[in-house]
Parts: structure tokens; sequence; C-alpha cells
């Protein structure tokens, strides 16, 4: 095959398409629909108008989950790795809650919000805080002592020194940490709308199944939070080319 | 005949900088280093002074303490008769090429400092210092697009814009390859004496403190003391094949205790 380069992923995707349909058909079992099947479970949600609705269910969600989590746990981040001497008790307490999946918190979420966007959001948060106050504290400890240094040689006030000096040397580092960290609310998102809601991508996963075995609406709902995972990481990604940021992902 | 000696005697008069008795014992996991010990050096006004001696030996601290980044364990540093508690825009630090902020332009590196100045001088200064550090062409340019010289000249750039009275100037040229150390040499030569700054310059390069400086303080190994300080009678340019000139040098050399031979 003598394809583009740029259109050798797509070849490949078409390749595995046609052995995923030959493969259904070649045994007797339903482990799968085909990928027609899944085409025309597409159709069917985007006809019943269901496609659209749940996709925005979820972004929503994600969207105030992770929002809320980065206004909040950026300013954290950056505050405690700027006062790492005095603040250093806080990291244990990072340490013990990062280990603790989201999703184990599903119930007090339920409990405390009810079964509805708040709790889901509220997980959402809970996934993308403590990566993001992470990310912010390392940004602020790798910042070369020179930059520093430069900026206090200026004679900048401390509140300067925040808005010229710290910020603009964390920001690479804070983009792929919040390029990481949507990716793992949107992970999350999934798990959250499969009990606390009622409508999202999450929800249509379980429901299709519980609701009479629609597979095919299963693997729709499945390819579709791939395909909006990969646009919101390429979406996170374009940011890294912005020249004045540029320098933070050079090998040099 | 007295107004040859004139300048020099003027010269001779104004203390710059003055550190008296600096030492420096640095604490770690309990143990104590002693880096300075009781140094002490006065720095005449418009004076270029090289700290020269090996690598690690405490010369880089000893020109933090005098720029205020570190407070010494005893001893005093006083500018123009003021104790020195901290940094201060009247003098700035170069570090390394390393030291320019790589999410600002040029322009932007060189007009940092400027921030208390209206926008046209803004705008004028970094006219000025784009050109003179010969950085045309490259003021909308990122650090990272430009090779190490040109990333030095744009530190000392910005060094020079806020119009200090002192530079400080750790190892400055020691990332550029040999070619471009010694036009950077000429260049900074050309500004000292265009802007007439003190200027104190931090070197592990015999070479290099016999080419520029005015008197050469050559400092033992750790704790460093003051071995021994050179002046250096030749006039600019001076011709590095002179007798003065390798009289001078191979004298540094053997204060080192280095041989002629590689």
């Amino acid at each position: 095959m003598n394809l583009p380069v740029r259109l050798r992923p797509y070849g490949f995707i078409a390749v595995l398409l046609v052995a995923w349909y030959i493969a259904i058909h070649r045994q007797a079992a339903h482990l799968l629909p085909d990928p027609i099947a899944v085409v025309g479970a597409f159709i069917e949600l985007a006809q019943r108008g269901l496609l659209f609705k749940y996709i925005v269910a979820s972004l929503f969600r994600v969207t105030w989950g992770f929002f809320l989590a980065a206004f909040t746990a950026i300013p954290l981040g950056l505050a405690i790795g700027w006062y790492r001497r005095s603040e250093m008790a806080l990291n244990p307490l990072i340490q013990i809650f990062r280990p603790i999946s989201p999703l184990a918190w599903i119930p007090i979420a339920i409990l405390w919000f009810g079964v509805g966007d708040t709790a889901a959001i509220f997980l959402i948060f809970l996934a993308s805080f403590l990566p993001l106050t992470l990310t912010a504290m390392n940004a602020v400890e790798s910042i070369p002592a020179v930059y520093i240094n430069a900026g206090r040689n200026f004679g900048l006030s401390t509140a300067s020194l925040v808005y010229r000096i710290l910020y603009p040397a964390v920001v690479p580092q804070l983009i792929i940490g919040l390029r990481i960290t949507l990716g793992i609310a949107w992970l999350v998102v999934v798990a959250a709308e499969m009990i606390a809601v009622n409508s999202g991508l999450g929800f249509l996963i379980v429901d299709a199944r519980n609701a009479g075995n629609r597979y095919d609406l299963v693997v729709a709902g499945m390819v579709m939070i791939g395909l909006i995972g990969l646009m919101l990481d390429t979406g996170m990604r374009s940011l890294e080319n912005i020249r004045s940021l540029r320098w933070g992902y050079s090998e040099d | 005949m007295s107004q040859a000696s004139a300048p020099v005697a003027a010269r001779a008069v104004k203390t710059k900088l003055r550190a008296d008795g600096i030492s420096m014992v640095f604490k770690r996991d309990g143990k104590e280093t002693s880096v300075l010990d009781n140094i002490s050096l006065d720095v005449r006004e418009g004076e270029f002074i090289c700290l020269l001696g090996p690598s690690g030996c405490g010369k880089s601290t000893m020109l933090n303490t005098m720029a205020g980044f570190l407070s010494p364990t005893s001893g005093t540093v006083t500018i123009d008769g003021e104790a020195v508690t901290g940094p201060d825009p009247r003098r700035i630090f170069v570090f390394q090429e390393r030291g320019v902020f790589p999410w600002l332009t040029v322009e932007g590196n060189i007009g940092f400092g400027l921030f208390k100045l209206s926008k046209e001088e803004r705008e004028r200064r970094i006219g000025y210092y784009v050109k003179l550090v010969g950085l045309q062409g490259f003021e909308k340019a990122y650090p990272q697009e430009l090779s190490g010289g040109m990333k030095q000249r744009l530190e000392v750039a910005r060094a020079l814009a806020v119009n200090p009275d002192m530079l400080f100037l750790d190892e400055p040229f020691g990332a550029l390859d040999s070619i471009t150390r010694l036009i950077m040499r000429g260049e900074l030569l050309r500004i000292w004496e265009a802007e007439k700054k003190t200027i104190i310059f931090v070197t592990h390069d015999i070479e290099e403190s016999v080419q520029l400086a005015d008197r050469v303080v050559v400092m033992s190994a750790r704790p460093a003391k003051i071995q021994r300080i050179v002046e250096i009678d030749i006039p600019h340019p001076r011709d590095i094949s002179s007798a003065r000139y390798l009289e001078l040098r191979d004298g540094i050399f053997e204060q080192i205790g280095l041989a002629h031979k590689v």
C-alpha cells in the first residue's frame, strides 16, 4: 500500500472495521454488534434527538467540574509551591487523598447532592482537583531560581513577581497538567453518569444494556466517548503551539 | 605629567564597593562548610574587576553576596557607603544566558525592568539597547530562536537598559564557543567604555581575566581567600602577544600553580 503518511491511520482504521465485520459474521455467538449495526445505532440516536442531548449533558458536567477545579486548585497549588517550607503540612494530606479513586466518592456524592448534575459535577471536581493542585505545586517548585532572582534584581514587588515571573514560568507545565486532567475528568464523567444521573453518554451505555441488551447502542456510546475525548485532547494540545509558550516544550 | 596622572588619581579616590571581612559558612545535614574566609576588597568606581579562581572555589558565592542575593555569615558589603541588604535595580546581576526570560521576546526582555518609564521612553531605550548589542532584526524573536551568544548579549542589554551603575557578571561567557567568547569580550569592553559602569566579573579563565580587567583578584581553592590582586596596567585595546601581557598572564599562572606546558 502506498498511502500518504497522513492517511495511513485512517487506512488502518478501515482495515480494522472490515476485520471486525468479518469476524462477527464468522461465528455464531453474539459477542459484539457489527460496525453497520453501530452506524444504525448512531442514526437512531440522532433521530430520537438523544445523541446531541447526551453529548451536551456530559460536556456540561465535565466543563463545570473541570473549571471549578481549575479555578480553585491552580491558585492553591501555586501558593503551596511558593510557600513550600511553611506549607509542607499539606503534603501528607494530599498524598492520602490521592490514591482514593474519585469513583469511591460516588456514594458520598449521592448522599450530599442526590441523584443529579450536582453529584456528577462534584465527582468531576474531585477527580480534577488533586492532579491540578499537584501540577501547580510542581510547576512552581521547578521554576529556575535565576528567573526569580532576576525578577527581584529588577525591583519587582511580590505581586508583580507573581504576575510577571511566576505565572508565565508555570504556564507551559500547567497546560500539560490541564490536558492530562481533562482526560481523567472525561473518564470519570462516564462512570459518574452510570450511577448518579439519568442522561449523558455514560447513562446511555448502562441504559442501553438494561433496557433490552441494545449492544449496538452501547458500542455507539463508546465510540462517541472516544471521539470526544480525542477532540478535547487535540484542543488542549493545540495550546502548546502558541509561540510564547513553545520554550516550555522544547528539548533544550 | 600631572594631567596624565590626574584621571588615575581621581579614580583611585572614590570607592564604589567595599567588602569587609566577608566569611560564609554553609550548613548542610549538620555539617558546616566554610566557603569564604575573611575576604576584604575595595572596588573603585568605574573599575573592571575580575574574580579569578578554580571552579567551585566560592567566587560565585562572593559575587552573590556582593550583589545582595546572599547574606554573609560575618562581614559587611557596602556600596556607595550604604550597607547591601538585598538585590537592587541600581546594580544588575547577569547570569549565564539562561537568565533571559524565555516567555518574552527580545524587546520584552530588554524592556523588562523599565516598567516605571513612560511607553515612549521605554521604546526609545529598547531601540537603543537592541542596537547597542547588535540584535536589530530580532526584536520580535523569542530567546529559543537565538544563538547562545545572542542570548548572552540580550541579557547584557536587559541589564544595561535600567541604567545600573554596577554590573555583576557570573561567568557570563562560560557556555559559549571560544570564537564567540572572544567577540563577546570585545563587545563587553566596548560597552563598558561607552557606559562607564563598575563591573565585577567572575571567571575561571586566566586569559579572559587579563584581557578584560583593571585588576584581577586571584582567589584560592575553598574556603576562598584572596591570594593576590594583580593590577593589569595595559591600556585597551590590549595586545595579547605583548611582553607585558604575557608577563602578567604567566605571573597569574604561576600564582595558581600551573606550569606553562600542556
